[in-house]
């Protein structure tokens, strides 16, 4: 049943994601136990839509997971990692470093010799990068400090792994089984060649630099002729190359590929092409990472659990307990407090995905028997399966209850990149409000569609990043979930509607200063209910008509207080004149003429009356008719 | 009893600045029958919208002009609205009665200690002096000129002090909107938050 072809294969898995992950965010669940659940129902336990080419499918998927420690070194600047530098390899050093000899004692307790204790030690020290970040994504806890410190353990545990995969074939051969020569074999087969470990440290080595040469350098004038090009699909193309690319170049050297990837992305982080390919890559991610869940929740071994139950459960429960005593204790050394150290630890209170791999790994070097790798998988694939509903518990009863006893906040929130202004279009009219915000101190992502301006503003030192901001994914890349203002500033009427009606349903908190570009643009923003908008050039045209006014007589204060009357009328008449506009667009557009010329007439006669309205305070004429009749008055009583 | 109605014409043009002067109108905002309007935030421009601030006067039976004490009067955009708003024939002159019976009173808060503000000290003249031209347009208007709110030393004014001065201010709002104070009680004081002790 499971060999019909691509087609049938993708027909189960998107099907059980449409189905489950609705249902799972509806009770709450979050989508990775949806996807995980799924996972278990078609797999070949329960009604076996899939069978065993599930585990071909989660070394595929796993791509998703490079992908994302892409998209996430893309929002790490390189100085913000270098700050994290203390709690990366401090508390991510020491937490591997604890939970391997703590994990290892406990398997000598369970009669394994001290080889196979060193890598069951190694092996479950690992936490699931993917089950974790998505799911702290997904609640919005990852700018926590819980969520940050979370991170940086993981990015040690991906460091971990290369000397990992470099030790294990070690023990096998300390442990006496027959590996002779197969051992050397093992290590440098990563690179597919035979050679020495010198030239391996000298290829890493260039292809980091390599890396970070073509990113910092090379990156923006590539990025550049693509764009330019036009079509979208290439662009996505050149994205997803970049990623694969990097993967395959660190393969090839023996390191991890999401490690090579971050690297990627972190040295992307400055580029102004940043966004849009934050906007292509994410799709990719998701789909992957779902994918990946589904096949760790298809893997689940049943078979094995219903065989030794007492086992499995026995472990999956020292496993979780020991990881979380010692996150917790970690956790407050560094300086997390209440709630957030027990997010943290519950966070990484689990197996990860890089455990399959070690898993299968040490079984090819006989470091591991079959038996015990088989419990280990269930084992690890379980816990993945609890993180969520442990991080729901924590959420729900745990975190509440801490930060009730301790009265300790957990809101302190890291800025990753987000700025509180995002510019959408930086031509004659963005530009302006661009400079007057960061000439007053403000940082502003500023997005814009045409390369060449991207270009000429770089020799200014102003960063512009490339995107057409009427498409929803780029707005969201661009960081709309944490910005303050939006500022609509791009010349094309269509354009700005769009983004203006995506920003009002998706970002409700969003404050969008608007650009309107005419008068029946102008009501499209009153329309909606945005009063925050200006007409283009209403402000430039009202002083050059002051002066104007200056020139033909008018002292400048005169001429600068007519201006202003003249501005503010004006926008009372926009309002009014919008007011007349009924649902009917014909009518609409009729009505629009008449007034337009009604407009015309009423502000000849508004402006002629108001220029006297004005000055009235600073016109004597009353005071002085009111002088002569109280000294005639006065003469008539005198006679 | 029909209670008084107050109208706080805020005039500052740098209140994210001011320590004591926020925490003064922190204080009353929201408080029933009291209005507080930031004229700076209202008119950055200067461009006073004359008719509602007319029709606000006529609603409000006690006028308030709230502001630091700048060379020794009000910021400039205070004087721009009384120029503009106090118009002949709506505020003065024969028929000129829209604030007649109403009560104007100046908060305000200076830098100089009290000692200051007496004719040996460094300013020579007293606040009552000093607002004598308030006290004139008042007069002129045809409205009672009450007794300043003033708080003084705000250049090295303590937490506990601020604290202070938002109670008294919100003490002597909500007795004038009762009508608790005794009209001719009150004129005897030099300031009005002197009655409070």
């Amino acid at each position: 049943m499971h060999e019909q072809g691509f087609f049938y294969q993708a027909l189960v898995y998107l099907a059980a994601a449409v189905i489950s992950v609705p249902i799972a965010k509806r009770l709450g669940l979050g989508s990775v136990l949806g996807y995980l659940l799924a996972g278990v129902i078609i797999g070949p336990f329960v009604i076996g839509l899939i069978g065993e080419e599930g585990e071909d499918l989660m070394h595929f998927a796993e791509f998703g997971v490079v992908m994302m420690l892409f998209l996430i070194g893309l929002e790490l600047r390189p100085s913000l990692l270098w700050k994290m530098r203390r709690s990366i390899f401090g508390l991510g050093g020491l937490q591997m470093i604890i939970s391997t000899l703590v994990i290892g004692l406990i398997s000598l307790l369970f009669k394994q010799s001290i080889s196979e204790a060193v890598a069951i030690g190694l092996i479950l020290s690992l936490s699931s990068t993917a089950i974790i970040l998505q799911t702290l994504a997904e609640r919005g806890q990852m700018k926590t400090t819980a969520g940050q410190s979370a991170f940086s353990v993981l990015l040690f545990q991906d460091i971990a792994v290369i000397p990992i995969l470099a030790l294990l074939p070690l023990l096998a051969m300390h442990q006496g089984f027959p590996a002779d020569g197969e051992h050397t074999e093992q290590v440098n087969m990563i690179a597919g060649l035979e050679i020495s470990g010198w030239v391996q440290v000298a290829l890493i080595l260039i292809v980091i630099s390599a890396i970070g040469f073509i990113g910092r350098f090379l990156a923006r004038y590539i990025f550049r002729i693509i764009a330019k090009t036009g079509l979208r699909e290439i662009f996505t193309a050149t994205a997803l190359l970049i990623v694969i690319a990097i993967a395959v170049a660190m393969e090839k050297v023996g390191l991890s590929p999401a490690l090579g990837a971050f690297l990627g992305g972190v040295v992307l982080a400055d580029n102004e092409y940043r966004h849009e390919l934050e906007a292509n890559i994410e799709p990719f991610k998701g789909l992957l990472l779902g994918l990946f869940f589904l096949a760790v929740g298809a893997s689940i071994d049943f078979n094995l659990l219903l065989e030794r139950p007492g086992l499995v459960f026995a472990g999956l429960g020292i496993l979780i307990a020991v990881k979380f005593i010692i996150l917790m204790g970690l956790g407050r050394t560094f300086g997390l407090k209440g709630g957030q150290a027990t997010l943290f630890s519950f966070a990484l209170a689990q197996g990860g995905e890089f455990a399959f791999v070690l898993i299968s790994f040490s079984l090819q070097n006989s470091v591991l028997t079959p038996e015990i790798s088989g419990i280990l998988l269930i084992i690890v694939a379980l816990s993945m399966a609890l993180t969520p509903l442990l991080l729901l518990i924590n959420e729900k009863f745990v975190q509440p209850a801490v930060e009730k006893s301790t009265n300790e906040k957990s809101a302190d929130e890291i800025e990753l990149s987000g700025n509180p202004v995002i510019i959408a279009g930086f031509g004659r009219f963005g530009i302006t409000i661009g400079r007057l915000i960061i000439a007053n101190g403000f940082k502003a992502t500023i997005l814009d569609d045409n390369p060449d301006h991207i270009q000429v503003l770089r020799k200014f030192g102003i960063k512009v990043y490339y995107g057409d901001a009427s498409r929803p994914d780029l707005l969201h890349a661009a960081g709309c979930a944490d910005a303050k203002v939006l500022v609509i500033a791009v010349d094309d009427k269509d354009k700005a509607l769009q983004i203006l009606d995506h920003v009002t349903r998706e970002y409700p908190h969003l404050k969008v200063i608007g650009r309107a570009v005419s008068k029946p643009h102008a009501y499209e923003y009153l329309k909606r209910g945005i009063e925050d908008y200006d007409n283009d050039v209403l402000g430039s045209s009202l002083d050059s008509g002051v002066r104007v006014l200056n020139s033909l007589g008018f002292s400048r204060y005169q001429a600068h207080r007519a201006a202003k009357v003249f501005k503010h009328h004006e926008r009372l008449f926009e309002k009014e004149l919008f007011q007349h506009h009924g649902d009917d667009e014909k009518k609409y557009v009729s009505e629009a003429r008449r007034l337009s010329d009604e407009l015309e007439e009423l502000l000849k006669e508004e402006l002629e009356q108001s220029i006297h309205d004005w000055d009235n305070a600073w016109d004597n004429t009353s005071r002085v008719e009111e002088l002569r009749m109280n000294l005639e008055e006065k003469g008539e009583n005198d006679k | 009893m029909e209670k008084n109605k107050i109208l706080i014409l805020y005039v500052h043009p740098s209140a994210h600045k001011s320590q004591i002067n926020s925490a003064m109108v922190a204080n009353i905002e929201g408080l029933e029958d009291i209005t507080v309007r930031h004229l700076y935030e209202l008119y950055p421009d200067f461009h006073i919208d004359v008719k509602e601030e007319q029709e606000l006067l006529l609603k409000h039976d006690i006028i308030v002009f709230h502001h630091p004490f700048y060379w020794y009067s009000a910021p400039a955009l205070l004087k721009e609205w009384i120029d503009l708003v106090f118009e002949h024939g709506f505020a003065f002159g024969k028929n000129g009665n829209a604030l007649k019976g109403k009560k104007l009173m100046t908060a305000t808060s200076t830098g100089g200690t009290r000692d200051a503000y007496r004719e040996k000290g460094h300013n020579r003249f007293t606040m009552s002096q000093f607002l004598a031209n308030f006290e004139q347009t008042a007069l002129i208007c045809k409205m009672d000129y009450l007794p300043p709110f003033v708080t003084h030393g705000s250049l090295l004014i303590k937490e506990e002090q601020i604290k202070k001065a938002a109670d008294d201010y919100k003490k002597v709002l909500v007795s004038l909107r009762e009508k608790l104070f005794n009209d001719e009680e009150i004129m005897k004081f030099e300031y009005i938050n002197d009655l409070l002790h």
